[in-house]
């Protein structure tokens, strides 16, 4: 495991050590320290992320297309390993192997199984992990309707329109009740009035739950709107240019109309302004 | 009215039936001795008073056609799930898969028939050898298909290797396999007629492709349209049940498998 990159994998340990601060709030759910990665190609992605998210925060990773933010994504959820720096999660019980279904992960695309109906699609987690029981159905139910999809259990994916699907998607997601939500702009081949009604719902799943959300997004609008604060990134290699604080107050349903939400938008979009015209050569 | 299901029906029908008509005139008119062509009604004749002992013969050829079609899906099947697990075994032994399918099968018949001396196993091996590239090549490249989101979901989640494979790799493979039985099954049929025809009659039973070189040569021509009719007739029924049987099992799911009412 090159540059000290603790993998997610559900044999990993989290040594007391490690983390001595376990129980306190102000530990940080994801520790990104010094994080490059360049690909066999030779193309460098990310240079040097220090990043951290706090546990229940909704942190956006705000950038350009082709900025590094998915491989960012792919990092944090151990798809992918950094070639320089650490990535270090605290997740789960203190000195428990981390179990599968801590971090749930939603893509551009629903990447749903087509030949599996949405309820198979959503206790996909459970069944990977050998138990598909009458309380996990129940808990597929449940994060079934929390994405208002409650009547389609039994429908198939080609059955249903993109945005339903991408709320399979988030179902599934959800379906574990992990600690920490990463999402890949997975909203961004979405028509707009669908997005918004899919922003919404995120963020009353995120007022109601509490989640740790790692959202990447490249709008503006989106990520002041949902988020607690904001990481806007540059290109080429990827790096942080910007860490703004969102302070728009919770419940934040209809607060797209408001002034101040006018005026952070215009902060982060001046931000994302700076941080295209820094790209790096 | 009719709809578009119903011309898909009545067109080719009406065509086939204008065709016969034209062929019938023709041969009458001009007076073409049947033993260059025969009318279609004589073929008709013919194939009612050989219908049972072809019936026969075409039972043979097809016992060989639908053994080698088994064989091939088993054994086709098997190697493309050994070559997806292994790259190693894929690189090695893929080509040699290529070559079986490029040489012509009447060329290396003979040696077949002379190599295995149980008549059925040599045709079975002739027709087998035709049949089964499509159905490896078709699930080797399903079977590398995964999505590969869905694969780093398998992996996040903590699948195993026999877990990918049964919930992911496999059902992509589905429809590539389906695919590839649906050409097998058009080859098989081909293979077992080539067999036996480089066969000649061999054993006691003697399949259709040897009843259509027997007509050729006593110039019972009506009776070699006859066995070619029923020989058309089964390759079109294979062929339907292959595309029913795969429809049946991707209607849920696969594009290919969706009708025009659902869209």
């Amino acid at each position: 495991m090159r540059g000290g990159f603790e993998r997610m994998d559900p044999t990993r340990t989290i040594s007391p050590s490690s983390n001595p601060r376990r129980e306190t709030e102000a530990e940080p759910i994801v520790e990104l320290h010094g994080v490059g990665k360049r690909f066999a190609s030779g193309l460098e992605a990310l240079d040097g992320i220090d990043l951290n998210v706090a546990r229940g925060e909704f942190l956006s990773v705000l950038g350009p297309s082709g900025c590094g933010k998915s491989t960012l994504l792919r990092i944090v959820a151990g798809l992918s390993e950094p070639t320089h720096g650490t990535c270090r999660l605290a997740l789960g019980e203190p000195d428990k192997p981390v179990a599968a279904g801590r971090i749930g992960f939603v893509f551009q695309d629903p990447t749903l199984m087509p030949w599996s109906t949405v309820t198979a699609n959503v206790e996909l987690p459970f069944r990977l992990a050998g138990r598909v029981g009458a309380e996990e159905r129940e808990r597929a139910q449940s994060a079934l309707r929390a994405v208002g999809l409650a009547g389609f259990e039994r429908a198939y994916p080609h059955q249903l329109s993109g945005g339903m699907r991408m709320r399979v998607s988030i179902a599934r997601a959800l379906v574990t009740d992990p600690e920490l939500l990463l999402l890949d702009e997975p909203f961004a081949a979405l028509d707009e009035i669908t997005r918004f009604a899919l922003n919404d719902d995120l963020l009353h799943l995120w007022e109601t739950r509490r989640p740790t959300v790692l959202f990447v997004t490249h709008s503006v609008f989106e990520s002041v709107y949902l988020s607690t604060r904001i990481a806007v990134m540059s290109a080429r290699p990827g790096h942080i240019v910007a860490d703004l604080a969102v302070d728009l107050p919770h419940p934040r349903a209809g607060a797209r109309t408001t002034p101040s939400y006018g005026a952070i938008c215009e902060r982060v979009s001046r931000s994302l302004g700076l941080a295209m015209s820094d790209t790096r050569t | 009215m009719i709809g578009e299901r119903g011309w898909r029906i009545v067109a080719p029908l009406l065509i086939g039936a204008l065709f016969l008509a034209l062929w019938e005139a023709v041969v009458r008119l001009r007076g073409i001795p049947p033993y260059i062509l025969p009318t279609p009604s004589a073929v008709a004749l013919s194939l009612w008073n050989d219908g049972p002992s072809l019936l026969g013969s075409l039972l043979v050829t097809l016992r060989i056609t639908l053994a080698a079609l088994a064989a091939a899906a088993l054994i086709g099947g098997a190697l493309a799930l050994l070559f997806s697990r292994s790259r190693i075994l894929e690189l090695s032994l893929f080509p040699y898969a290529v070559i079986l399918q490029v040489t012509p099968i009447v060329a290396i018949a003979p040696l077949i028939i002379i190599w295995v001396q149980q008549p059925f196993l040599a045709l079975l091996v002739c027709a087998w050898i035709v049949a089964f590239f499509p159905i490896v090549s078709n699930t080797t490249v399903g079977l590398n298909s995964a999505d590969r989101n869905l694969l780093a979901l398998f992996r996040l989640y903590g699948a195993s290797p026999g877990q990918t494979l049964l919930y992911l790799r496999l059902p992509t493979a589905l429809p590539y396999f389906l695919a590839g039985l649906r050409i097998s099954g058009g080859l098989a049929l081909i293979g077992a007629v080539v067999a036996e025809f480089v066969a000649g009659t061999g054993g006691t039973e003697t399949g259709l492709a040897f009843r259509i070189l027997e007509a050729g040569y006593r110039l019972a021509i009506p009776r070699l349209f006859a066995a070619l009719f029923l020989l058309s007739l089964t390759g079109i029924v294979i062929y339907l049940l292959l595309d029913w049987l795969s429809r049946r099992v991707l209607r849920h799911w696969h594009e290919s498998a969706s009708t025009a009412e659902e869209e």
